[in-house]
Formats: C-alpha cells, structure tokens, sequence
C-alpha cells in the first residue's frame, strides 16, 4: 500500500502485524468501520439537507480510529483509560461503544443528544463512563489537557493511560510542544499517548506550505519520547503499531508519540463542501484485503454496508422526531447547582 | 493575626489534611521557593511547574477532569493573559457537556499594584476574569478571608479564581483564623521557611479550623447612612479608612467589601443601596469597560428613581501600564487621597432629594421603584 505521501514502505518504527489479528477481529473492524462511515455519511446528508448546522468528523480515518477504539481499556477513573479526542474522534467512540444515533442527535442538535444537550457540535463527545474528557472545538487545547490526567493515573499507578489526538496542523501551536514537555519531566513521566493524525492539510492550507517536515512525530525525539510513524490507513500495520505503543506505556508508565498518516476523505469539514476527494480510502483498501484473503466475500461485504445504512436511515426517522432543547435550557449546568446571576 | 500570605498557607495546608486538596503547583510553587511571595512554603502536596501559563491551567483541568482537586498558580495575573482560552474551557466545560463533566479547581494569582512592580508586575485581572462565564470569582481583602475563601474555594465544584493582592500579602490581620497562635512572631517562627537551606526545615503547623466564607457573600466593613462605597481586594482597607475619617466630617459611609466578585451577593447591595441612594465602586483595574460597570449599570437600572446623584466609578487610569516611578504608580491607580475625596464628594453632592430635578413617575410606567 502507498500511503498519503507515496511511500510505499515505512520508514521506522512500523511493525508488520498481520498475523496479529484474527479472523473474528478483522471482521469486527470492519463492521465498525462501515458503521462508522455510515453514520458520518449520514450526518454530512443531513447537513447538505439543512438537517444539521455543521459538519466535520473521522471519515477517512476508521482504520487508525476503530484499531485504536479496540484497544482502550473502558471505565470510569483513574484505573482506566483517559481520551481527550479532537473532532474526528467517531472512529475509536464507536469502537468503544458509541451508538449511530447518539451522533444523529448531535448532529441535529435535539434535546435528546446525550453529550452536549445541543450545545456543541457534531463529533463533540463527552461520556464520563467512559473516561472521554469533553471534546473542545479549540485547536490543540487537548494536549495541555492531557497531562493533568496522566498525572493522576501516574499517581494511582495500575496501567490505565490517557491517550490525546490531534492533527498536523495543529502542532503548529505551541501547546503540542508543552504535551511533550509536560510528558516527559525528569521522575515525572506520563503515561501518556501522544498521537498525531496527519492528513496533509489544516482546513485548506496544505502541510507541505507550512511545515518543513511531515514526520512530526519527531518533534518528541529531544525530550527523549519513543515515537514513530506509521501509514494510518493500514489496519493491520496501525493496529499492531498502536498495540505496541500502548503495551509499552502501560507497562513503562513513559510517553509515547505517534504519529498515523490518515486521508480525509470528504475534506475538512461542511464547510469546505464535505464532498468526496479522491485519496486513499483505508475500508475499500481493508475490504479489497479480506476479500482477497479468504475472510470475507464481496456479499458479506455489501451486506454489511446494507445493515448500517438501513440502520441509520431508522436513526434519522428517529431523531427527526425529537424536540429541540427549549430556550430556557441555556441556564442549566452553568455551575453545578442552580445558576446565581 | 497572621499575615495574608499565611493565611492562604495555613488554608492550603488545612486543605491537603482535611479536605482532599491533591495538588498546590504552578512556577517556583513547591520547594525550596514555596512561592514568591512564600503562600505555599511548606505545603506537601506542592510542586514546581514548567515555565508554561498555559500548560498549568491544562494541567489543572485535567486533574479535575480525574477527580483531583488541584489549586494552581499563575505567578503574576499579568502571565495569565496567554491563558484565555484555557479558562474560557475551564469555565465552560461543565456547561458545554451538559453536565457531563465539572471542573472543580482552583486558580490563584496576585494581582493589582501597590508594590512598585512596573508594567509587569501590576495588572488587575478582575474585569477580564469576570468575563469568563462559568467562573467563581473571589478577592480577599484580609488573612481571616484569604482563608476562608481558599476553603470554600477548594470544596466548589466549579471553577474559582482566586485574585490575591500583592500589596496585601504582608499585611496582618486583625482576626485571628481559628486555631492559629496569637502571636505572630512564634506563627513565623512555625511556618516560615528558614533562610537558606531549607532542605531538612518541617513546618510546625498550629491546629487551626475548618472555616469557611461562603462564596457569593459580601461583607459590611463599615455601617453608614449617607454613601454606599463597593470594594474589594486591598482597596478595602482604603475606604475603611477614608471612612473613619470622613465620620469625624459628620458623613457616613457603608464600605462593602463583595469578597466574591461573582455571582455579586446583590442582596447586600441591594439593602445598602436602597438606604444611601448613592454608590461609588472603587477598584485599580482600568476604567474602560470596568468590572465595577457591570455593578453601576445592574443598580442603575434597579434603583435608577432611588438614586440621589450619578453613581461613581474611581478606577486605575485607562494607559498601557503602570509605571514603576512612584509618581506615576502614584497617578496610575487611586490613592487614599483620591479614596477619601471621592467619597466625601459622592456623598456631599446635591442630590435628587434636595434640587428636585429628577422627575417622579407614575410606578405603573416603569414597574418597581
């Protein structure tokens, strides 16, 4: 496979990891895969309908989303895994366990959504049972964040980690570099996955105009940081890569960065048209790889496509019923009890 | 009797033994410094941070995100302005997740000037701080509120910032915090880190108390008749003053010290008010688009037919900075010349009561009265 910079091999730190899955596996990614995209499909209709203000999301990213999703450690508390996503963060939720018509709700922006009441937008998770912080609209904000989770799991000890995303452009803040120092302090290091989703472009802007190197990853090598880079779009290079990087910081209580080259398969987001753009789509590549493998057929394959499909559309009609949040609302939750203005 | 400073490091130090207070940090926080101005010299749980404003208050709500309950520090309130974005999520992370998640920490940092301490070292934060919804916001005046203000503060569920004046921080207190030794040259001997190494030195902590003021309540520092005056922070002390003083002018002064800047205990202000008829609002933060407005313009608008002369607005000087010559820091932010003669001018006025120029309308026009 060629990934989004046409190279065909990775460079370093990749770890060939097809043998690593099995059969069960595979096709469960799939299925979230699909199911995945369906909903973010669904959600990009229902904008271009008026049906929901705003779009942006993880199309594009399933492989690297729903391989990371899989192998988080889910509860509540410091024993277990922390997330602080950024909005493409639909893929590894629904590995976890998000449910399609949760992201309907944001979508559409009902009284119904469970993670902001209709407040923010789509993609903006926030699900304490889980240990997925609030997703925030602002740029690179997660990765300051992030540490101060880490930090209390470091005080607790067990394995739990805090795992932050976030894409290339947004390393340009200098909050990814204060992720790396906080990370990495003498006798104070986090465990702390470090991730970067690099997709070449922030908004419209590509990478290459203005950031010299694309393996920001390396960025975290003078803090002395592992860190690789690994094509994003590869199921089963990603997934023995994260599966790596999370052992070693489960076991090593250090952090890790890496950095997985994804495709953003229908733009940034409604606002730059949510229209499909011809890179490397990782499920048709994953479907073409079962199929040839002997582990799925091209039925099976459309079936599952089907299912989800249906599924939404049952979703949609759904949420279309829902009420909106009533004006009033606005004051609830301000302070955690009743507002005093 | 402690120092205001003290009184913030007895807090802490209650806090981490009663409370559940898990981490004191920001720069030169924990040891051997304990802060500069020395608030948190001895506390257990304190650490030394990067050099990074921005990175605290993420450090910060991320502890509060796992359950902790941390109190960090911006150095100077004049480093925090980098950080606006930081505390816009902080105060909004409850609220934008519908619940889903509080952040309950706690943010200090000096403010204010009276210290010489140039452009740098002599920002007030209040009007933009209480620009963030979501926020509590609280300034202690004197050692007893500085305590009992950090208590409430560290047990709120929400997002407080803590505004500490510098010029206050050496100033002792006329209260006793419960618990605390009368005298306070054996309360230095106790908790004052020594001079030089300080790597084997323990403080010897007294026992004080749980004591706690509520945040939302002001307090009435002084009982008058003729001028409402809301303060807060070290200008309390000014007006208390000018207060004194202007009583032995045969003019009578409430001074309300708010202590919590929001939510405004309005009630408090509300009864002052509608007693006086009059208002002055006296802080050091710049005049345009001052926190104190805010005050003016919500009384205006309930007591507009009750007020007897314009209410008064005396503030810092709106230029760039504080200068560090005493002059300038002197023509920068209200003095206690310009305290006293406010008030007494304020106070003084002709009002509505006595030239009747203010027209009395029906009730049935504009509602309340």
């Amino acid at each position: 496979m060629v990934d989004n910079f046409g190279r065909k091999s990775l460079p370093w730190g990749a770890t060939g990891g097809s043998q690593m899955l099995d059969r069960a596996t595979k096709i469960k990614i799939h299925d979230l895969m699909v199911k995945t995209r369906c909903t973010e499909e669904t959600a990009i209709s229902m904008n271009k309908q008026g049906e929901g203000f705003f779009w942006i999301g993880g199309a594009g990213e399933e492989a690297f989303g729903v391989s990371l999703g899989l192998q988080i450690r889910k509860g509540q508390g410091p024993a277990y895994d922390y997330l602080h996503l950024h909005y493409r963060g639909a893929p590894i939720a629904m590995a976890m366990g998000t449910e399609p018509i949760d992201q309907i709700r944001q979508m559409r922006a009902t009284a119904t959504d469970r993670y902001s009441g209709g407040r923010q937008f789509v993609e903006h998770f926030a699900i304490p049972e889980w240990n997925i912080v609030p997703v925030t609209p602002t740029i690179e904000t997660q990765y300051l964040m992030a540490p101060g989770t880490a930090h209390v799991q470091r005080r607790f000890g067990g394995e739990g980690i805090t795992v932050v995303t976030g894409g290339d452009a947004g390393t340009a803040e200098g909050d990814f570099h204060c992720c790396l120092n906080w990370a990495s302090r003498p006798g104070e290091e986090l465990p702390l996955l470090i991730i970067v989703t690099h997709n070449r472009f922030g908004i419209s802007t590509p990478s290459s105009q203005v950031q010299a190197s694309n393996e920001l990853n390396r960025q975290a090598e003078p803090f002395g940081i592992r860190n690789s880079i690994h094509d994003g779009n590869d199921v089963e290079a990603i997934w023995a890569a994260l599966e790596e990087a999370i052992a070693y910081i489960r076991k090593e209580r250090k952090p890790y960065c890496l950095q997985a080259n994804v495709s953003r398969i229908f733009g940034h987001s409604s606002a730059t048209g949510a229209n499909r753009v011809p890179e490397v789509d990782c499920i048709t590549a994953f479907e073409d790889k079962l199929i040839k493998d002997g582990i799925m057929t091209r039925t099976e394959v459309d079936a599952v496509w089907k299912k989800w499909k249906e599924h939404l559309k049952e979703c949609l009609a759904q949420v279309r019923q829902e009420p909106l949040p009533d004006g009033a609302d606005i004051w609830r939750h301000v302070f955690a009890e009743p507002a005093t203005v | 009797m402690a120092t205001y400073a003290q009184g913030i490091r007895l807090a802490l130090h209650y806090a981490e033994e009663n409370l559940g207070l898990t981490d004191v940090f920001g720069e030169d926080v924990g040891p051997p410094l304990g802060g500069v101005f020395t608030a948190t010299q001895g506390i257990k749980c304190a650490w030394n941070s990067p050099l990074d404003e921005r990175g605290i208050i993420g450090m910060a709500i991320g502890i509060a995100l796992a359950g902790g309950r941390p109190v960090a520090e911006i150095q100077f309130a004049d480093y925090i302005f980098n950080t606006i974005d930081m505390l816009k999520l902080a105060g909004n992370l409850r609220w934008s997740s519908y619940g889903n998640y509080g952040v309950p920490l706690v943010i200090m940092t000096p403010v204010g000037a009276g210290i010489h301490g140039s452009i740098y070292h002599s920002h007030s934060f209040e009007s933009m701080a209480t620009h963030i919804p979501g926020f509590k916001i609280v300034a202690p005046s004197n050692a007893l509120d500085a305590y009992g203000l950090m208590l409430s503060s560290i047990v709120d569920p929400d997002p407080v910032m803590y505004l500490k004046s510098k010029a206050l921080m050496r100033v002792k207190s006329e209260h006793l915090i419960p618990g605390e030794p009368g005298d306070l040259a054996e309360l230095n001997k106790r908790i004052n880190a020594p001079i030089g190494d300080r790597s084997k030195w323990v403080p010897d902590w007294p026992a004080v108390e749980d004591y706690r003021v509520p945040i939302g309540k002001a307090s009435v520092v002084r009982e008058g008749s003729d001028l409402t005056v809301i303060t807060y922070s070290r200008h309390v002390l000014e007006c208390a003053r000018a207060a004194d003083q202007l009583r032995g002018e045969g003019i009578s002064c409430e001074v309300i010290d708010l202590r919590t800047l929001f939510p405004v205990d309005w009630p408090t202000l509300r009864r002052s008010v509608a007693k006086t008829g009059r208002v002055l609002v006296v802080n050091e933060d710049t005049e345009v688009t001052n926190y104190g407005e805010h005050l003016i313009r919500k009384l205006t608008e309930e007591f507009f037919f009750d007020l007897q002369v314009a209410p008064r607005l005396l503030a810092g000087v709106n230029v760039p900075g504080v200068g560090i010559s005493i002059p300038l820091e002197e023509a920068s932010v209200p003095q206690y010349r310009d305290v006293l003669d406010t008030m007494r001018d304020v106070a003084t006025q002709p009002g509505r009561g006595t030239t009747g120029e203010w027209p009395l309308l029906p009730e049935t026009v504009f509602g309340r009265r």
